[in-house]
């Protein structure tokens, strides 16, 4: 009963959609004009209806109600009931069904409550959601039903992958989600301005909260994302270089881009056109990471199903909408008005930077993601494309982009002198010339790169916080601290994976129980193993004592057993101190009374996650400063 | 600087980029990208030294050794024509490794022959299968 409900919940929002689409298009038509009142209700009414068909979606799950497919295939009586909640869309067809209910809460929030926007662009925004909700209504309802029923119902269901049974499933395709779909508010919106030929700074200040709310989201998904695969895989490292994270990893590069450019647009009124094809290609890059994960082109944990026609509908929706789209940008960019010129030596100047260093890195993630999917289906010849490629290409542009980025800030709009920014930068650039002297002294023998970030991270931090010099800072509007806080994060960020990668101490050994091991400042006591169980597996646990300067702690890494589906897998066990994580998996036994043990000491990893958290905080404070700005913002520029 | 000039200018600046990304992206790409072998594929063309590959196939019985150490493995990769490699790997192998059973290894090759894994491939669960193995079975089944 629920599953109908939620099904027919499902076609009655596909056909509002379809109404909202139709209904824009003749509302923006000459005496159309009666029109434009109801379709703020219709997104509001197919956004409630989609959630509707969500939450019936959740509620087979929790019931595990065994008559409908999905549950029999991806769920199990005896799982816990956050995963049972989580695991709605720990599949393919609920994590679409979440894909498609945040892109029309998304565009239900903008009918709700998007003020500032012309209303004949809004409707034309609107009109774009709503086209691109219908498609992915259709590839719900005709290749991927969530709700389908299995009859006769069997007496059990298969359970879920062992890998996604973790609290991070609860969260992080969430979250993820919200960032990738809410870029689609961005293209919408260049859709809708170009349609009305309304680019300009109001549509710019329209946008920003929507990109800056998507992009938060972003970070967060990717960041939470990063520490679930590092604690949950066992490898110790803290990004692959995986397709699937590339897939994340680029919307959030465009989106970066989309977010600088768009305070040219809204400030200065520069950069139209720029922004504008920026918007289209940051939801672009979600398509295409929507394509690359869910198409089962790719294996890995998160293609929960290879199906080739999926894979085909996906395809064809990308081009449809993104073909559109780069259509009407051709035909229609000549109308957009030319901004205000600006030196190369401006703020202007350095945000160009920091957007043609983040569409070539973006540019080069794209190429290593797709050349072995094109290069397999043209040649049939295979290859794989991993961390030395990407570190040795993006890597070194993405330095140049942090120094970009301390620069930035202390740059004045329209027109600098190149020595006012040097006498600005004094601090910073003594920060890191000390901190280079220090890393040459004490470390000898670090290697480039991380030596690099190291000294990078530290003028970047440095300068982050210079925009605040001598300025009261109660007085400081909200949006300045966000910038701060946003930059300063990367700097963190930066600074924990140069000490991951210069410093981290790695020990793999077999030993009995009893015995002990070094890594790092730690000296490791192999105490037991013994059996335990919990809900729906079985482990060997075994005990683990660290000691550093007489004080201890235990760890428990575990290697479980999962019973439906069999499965292995190793859980992890972290300790996180001041100064690093030590890290520790159990492997196996090696016949002669001995275990397998991998030990890392990492230290100061955490400020990866912790500048990931930084950024995200950083991009909140700017969007509530932007928000409660009521009036057009006064340009800096003219405050001189 | 008139603002047309100045779009042009941008313009051109955003082609350079891209142009130069590519261009960058497809010389690492000589270097870095580590192809796949098949065992027969080792047999045809020769070891290829000095670069990081990956190879697969399955495990063949009664192959895997354990050395004294307790974390080094000796195991030898097969498939359908007769060809092998031998393959040496540190560290704990992923919990569904075992004989007779698909592998995906990445690594380097010795000048004599023997093939040292950096990493083992995951499998995620029991119904999955390296992406250059499932290939195949794939194709058969979508031609039917």
């Amino acid at each position: 009963m629920i599953a109908e409900l939620g099904l027919s919940a499902l076609w009655i929002a596909a056909s509002l959609s379809l109404l909202q689409l139709v209904l824009g298009a003749f509302a923006l038509r000459p005496g159309g004009a009666g029109l434009v009142p109801g379709i703020r209700p219709i997104a509001l009414a197919q956004a409630l209806c989609v959630g509707l068909a969500f939450a019936a979606l959740i509620l087979v799950f929790l019931r595990t109600d065994l008559s409908v497919a999905l549950v029999v295939q991806n769920s199990h009586i005896a799982k816990p009931w956050l995963y049972k909640f989580a695991g709605a869309w720990g599949n393919h067809e609920g994590s679409m069904l979440l894909w498609v209910t945040i892109l029309a809460v998304a565009g239900g929030a903008v009918a709700l409550l998007e003020r500032r926007l012309e209303e004949r662009t809004l409707i034309a925004t609107l009109a774009a959601q709503a086209a691109i909700a219908l498609g992915f209504y259709a590839f719900l309802l005709f290749a991927s039903n969530p709700f389908a029923r299995l009859d006769p119902a069997p007496a059990e269901g298969q359970g879920l992958n062992p890998l996604l049974q973790d609290p991070g499933l609860a969260f992080h395709p969430p979250t993820l989600y919200l960032g990738y779909v809410g870029i689609s508010i961005a293209f919408s919106f260049a859709v809708g301005a170009l349609i009305t030929r309304d680019v300009g700074p109001a549509f710019a200040r329209a946008m920003r909260p929507w990109v800056l709310a998507a992009w938060i989201m972003l970070t967060i998904g990717i960041t939470a994302g990063s520490y679930w695969a590092y604690y949950e895989l066992g490898w110790g490292g803290w990004w692959f270089w995986d397709p699937v994270e590339n897939a994340s990893l680029m919307p959030w590069l465009a989106a970066t881009a989309l977010l600088h450019s768009v305070t040219v647009l809204a400030t200065r009124g520069g950069l139209r056109a720029w922004t504008v094809m920026l918007a289209v290609v940051a939801f672009s890059m979600s398509m295409i990471g929507t394509f690359l994960v869910r198409s089962g082109i790719l294996t890995s944990v998160h293609a929960f199903a290879v199906d080739p026609r999926r894979g085909a509908f996906i395809l064809v929706l990308l081009a449809l909408y993104i073909g559109g789209a780069l259509a009407l940008y051709a035909v229609r960019v000549a109308t957009v008005r030319e901004g205000s010129t600006f030196d190369p030596i401006s703020r202007e100047g350095a945000l160009v930077a920091n957007n043609l260093l983040l569409s070539t890195i973006l540019g080069i993630v794209l190429v290593g993601t797709l050349y072995p999917l094109a290069l397999e289906a043209a040649s049939g010849e295979k290859l794989s494309i991993g961390p030395p490629y990407f570190n040795s290409t993006a890597g070194p542009l993405a330095l140049l982009l942090v120094a970009v980025m301390a620069a930035g800030p202390l740059v004045r709009w329209r027109r600098d002198r190149a020595m006012a920014v040097v006498w600005r930068l004094s601090v910073p650039l003594a920060v890191g010339v000390v901190a280079l002297a220090l890393l040459l002294l004490f470390v000898p023998d670090l290697h480039i790169l991380p030596l690099l970030g190291l000294v990078l991270a530290a003028g970047a931090a440095a300068a982050s916080i210079a925009p605040l010099w001598k300025r009261n800072l109660r007085r400081t509007p909200l949006f300045t601290w966000g910038m701060v806080i946003a930059h300063l994060g990367i700097s963190v960020s930066l600074a924990g994976m140069a000490c991951d990668g210069a410093f981290t101490r790695e020990r793999l050994i077999a030993l009995p129980p009893g015995q002990s091991v070094d890594i790092g400042p730690y000296r490791v006591r192999f105490e037991a193993v013994d059996p335990v169980a919990g809900p729906n597996w079985t482990a060997i646990e075994a005990t683990l004592v660290a000691e550093r300067g007489g004080s201890t702690f235990t760890l428990h890494p575990q290697a479980r057993t999962f019973s439906s589906p069999p499965t292995e897998t190793s859980e992890t066990a972290i300790a996180t101190r001041i100064d690093g994580q030590l890290y520790t998996v159990l492997g196996r036994p090696d016949g002669h009374g001995r275990w397998q043990l991998r030990l890392w000491w990492k230290p100061f990893v955490t400020l990866i996650w912790l500048g990931g958290a930084m950024i995200a905080v950083g991009g909140f404070l700017s969007l509530i400063g932007r928000l409660r700005r009521r009036h057009p913002a006064v340009p800096d520029g003219a405050q001189r | 600087m008139k603002a047309k000039h100045q779009r042009l200018v941008l313009l051109g600046l955003a082609i350079a980029a891209i142009v130069a990304a590519v261009l960058l992206a497809m010389s690492a790409l000589r270097d870095q990208a580590a192809y796949f072998y098949a065992p027969g594929d080792i047999a045809r063309e020769g070891v290829p030294i000095d670069r990081a590959v990956r190879i697969g196939g399955m495990v063949r019985h009664g192959s895997i050794r354990r050395a004294p150490d307790g974390v080094t493995i000796d195991f030898i990769v097969g498939d359908e024509t007769n060809a092998t490699i031998p393959v040496r790997y540190r560290g704990i192998v992923p919990d569904l490794f075992k004989e007779d059973s698909g592998v995906v290894a990445e690594g380097r090759f010795r000048p004599d022959g023997e093939f040292v894994a950096s990493e083992i491939l995951a499998k995620h669960d029991e119904n999955y299968r390296p992406p250059q193995l499932a290939g195949d079975r794939h194709k058969s089944e979508t031609l039917k």
